[in-house]
């Protein structure tokens, strides 16, 4: 009974944390990862390097609906998109696999101190 | 040298991607603060570009059998819901704007971290001193 009743809460939590990683990931095209990578580390007590590879799973299919929206709605301009494209591909390839390799440590630290340069940066100017 | 830009961008927000560590959250303030590009295009583009790297980043994290699919379609189905209505969202608020809600939201994710960061040093302490 006891494990029924914790599988139960722990669906709920799920759903919950899709709703919202489902909305944020589509209104800024992107960042979803961020936000399920710490649930599923600390509420659903996934290990820390699985938990980052199950997060683009749990990204991919959103993404897709998303980024079919965006064409829709004409945001996407080829020039600037496959140079970006062509780098995001290969740096995609390299980070997964210094994912294997890694610490997550130092990659904290240059995420943190990154994002509240730039978020500062795109928030006031 | 925007060509070049655009592809170093790429690459650093492509290799946060591979490793499961926010790629747009990286790639969209080094299009948008360096050169300007548009709030909703520099989404769009990470929205897209996202996607081949993805399913090559899962293959190999596959082999790697690091990718637990217990249970995800419970986070995956309502989250492609709301992904859509995200959407809806950010067509109908400014580029402006929206690129300081972006920032504000950066910010957000940074406190956020830094927290998780701390209790994980003082997690990794305690071991220490417990041994």
């Amino acid at each position: 009974m006891e494990i029924k009743k914790d599988s139960k809460k722990e669906k709920i939590i799920m759903i919950i944390a899709g709703l919202f990683t489902g909305f944020i990931n589509g209104i800024f095209g992107g960042g979803g990862g961020m936000i399920i990578v710490p649930i599923l580390t600390l509420i659903l007590a996934k290990q820390s390097k699985i938990a980052h590879a199950t997060a683009i799973l749990i990204i991919l299919p959103m993404t897709i609906v998303s980024a079919v929206f965006y064409l829709i709605f004409g945001e996407f301009e080829i020039k600037t998109g496959l140079p970006v494209g062509i780098g995001v591909i290969l740096g995609g390839i390299i980070g997964s696999i210094l994912l294997k390799k890694l610490s997550c440590k130092w990659v904290t630290v240059i995420f943190i101190l990154v994002m509240l340069f730039a978020g500062g940066k795109m928030l006031l100017f | 040298m925007k060509f070049l830009w655009f592809v170093v961008s790429g690459l650093i927000g492509g290799a946060f991607a591979g490793m499961g560590m926010g790629g747009g959250t990286f790639l969209i303030p080094l299009l948008n603060i360096f050169y300007d590009v548009e709030q909703h295009l520099c989404q769009a583009i990470n929205l897209i570009s996202f996607i081949p790297m993805a399913v090559i980043s899962l293959i190999l994290h596959f082999k790697n059998k690091l990718v637990d699919t217990k249970g995800v379609l419970y986070i995956i189905i309502p989250g492609t819901l709301t992904a859509i209505g995200g959407c809806f969202l950010a067509k109908i608020i400014k580029g402006e704007l929206l690129k300081r809600i972006f920032g504000g939201f950066l910010i957000g994710l940074a406190i956020l971290q830094l927290i998780l960061f701390i209790k994980e040093v003082k997690k990794g302490n305690k071991k220490v001193k417990e041994i």
